[in-house]
């Protein structure tokens, strides 16, 4: 391992404040945050197969996903090193801040992916060890090297490596996926616009200075904040469809149903609201943030309000849509661990 | 031998990352020992 330094603070030349490279970083390039959503969302496919397995292996089908997840980070980090050096956001991510460099994070990422999937085939199936290799190249080849950069639908066909990790957990416990382990998947990959675009919506100007293609700096605010509507509109009927196919209980029915309320009540609110027009130069009454004389002065204050409250829609939904994907994912866990019966409501 | 506590920054960060080394590939002889005898488990009982 190369001894990885970076110059914290040039404030004082004299005596410049330098960091090494510490192990700590290198668990950085493995985005711990983004394992653990991984993490839970494959032990619920898991456990909701309602398929015994040794508690062991089961562990090590989680494991294998977290190393996994964790390999398509590092590989992530090396490829966008340059965009997460133009982001506020991820400027200090160990590859951009120089703590790390490129080649270590792209070999870490190479030796944990080969290693999480022949683990994975080998101790617990081959089913389960093809769909987390498939995920780990769709999010690092696919979605990195080429969605990202290439198209506003970035996030919406690159979501599909986030939503997969639950058909891993399923396939790890049975050896198959049925339609509902995929029917989780669904959930994950059309949750994944609305709530990537809300947080695309208070943070787009960081976007565009990196060059990518996000929603609301390719289509502008506006279009932006109807899609989250449109995708919040389809997404929360099938939130509540797996009470119709024997996946979940009358707790997820409850969650998934007033939780599924709220959110679309927050998304009108996001398509109700100006949200991202400061960033966006499409914004038809963009001029009016800007304070031109002081006749203006008063209108230019009440759009800034308006404006503040439309950043705050989108942050209240971009932080509810998390709130909603666990409470959704911890009601299925909930159900199979105690046992409570599921429902086959007809349609 | 120097003591970790005696070691300059740079040696300590190094010394560091060694350990977690170390110990993740302990660690994962470790888990492929154990999920073997469990893979095995099974099917070793009946012969003896």
């Amino acid at each position: 391992m190369a001894q990885s330094t970076v110059l914290m603070s040039q404030q004082d030349e004299a005596t410049p404040t330098v960091r090494h490279a510490r192990w700590q970083d290198y668990f950085q390039l493995l985005k711990p945050r983004v394992m653990s959503l991984v993490v839970f969302t494959a032990l619920t496919g898991l456990l909701a197969a309602r398929t015994p397995i040794h508690p062991l292996l089961g562990a090590v089908a989680v494991l294998c996903v977290a190393i996994g997840a964790g390999a398509s980070g590092a590989l992530n980090m090396w490829y966008d090193a340059d965009i997460d050096a133009k982001m506020r956001r991820t400027r200090g991510r160990p590859v951009p801040a120089g703590l790390v460099k490129g080649e270590e994070a792209a070999t870490l990422g190479v030796v944990l992916s080969l290693l999480s999937v022949m683990l994975m085939g080998m101790a617990i199936n081959w089913l389960a060890a093809g769909l987390l290799a498939f995920t780990i190249v769709f999010y690092a080849v696919v979605y990195t090297m080429w969605l990202k950069r290439w198209t506003a639908q970035n996030i919406v066909i690159g979501g599909l490596a986030g939503a997969l990790p639950p058909a891993i957990g399923w396939a790890a416990a049975t050896g198959h996926a049925p339609l509902n382990a995929w029917l989780m998947v669904l959930i994950i990959f059309l949750w994944t616009p609305p709530h990537f675009w809300a947080l695309s919506l208070y943070i787009s100007t960081d976007y565009a200075k990196a060059g990518v293609p996000m929603l609301p700096v390719v289509k502008g605010a506006k279009e932006t904040r109807k899609q989250v509507l449109l995708y919040s509109l389809v997404l929360i009927p099938v939130c509540i469809a797996p009470v119709f196919t024997g996946l979940g209980g009358w707790l997820y029915l409850a969650v998934s149903g007033l939780g599924g309320l709220v959110f679309l009540i927050l998304a009108w609110r996001v398509f109700a609201s100006n949200a991202g027009d400061a960033a966006d130069p499409r914004a038809a009454d963009r001029d009016l943030y800007e304070v031109k004389d002081e006749a203006s002065a008063a209108d230019a204050k009440d759009s800034r309000k308006a404006l503040a409250g439309g950043a705050r829609n989108a942050r209240n939904l971009f932080a509810f849509s998390i709130l909603y994907l666990f409470a959704l994912f911890a009601a299925l866990l909930a159900e199979a661990v105690l046992g409570l019966k599921v429902l086959e409501l007809p349609l | 031998m120097t003591r970790r506590k005696d070691l300059d920054p740079a040696e300590k960060a190094r010394s560091g990352r060694n350990i977690a080394l170390g110990l993740g590939l302990a660690a994962f002889v470790v888990l492929v020992f154990v999920v073997t005898v469990v893979k095995l488990g099974g099917n070793v009982g009946p012969h003896f």
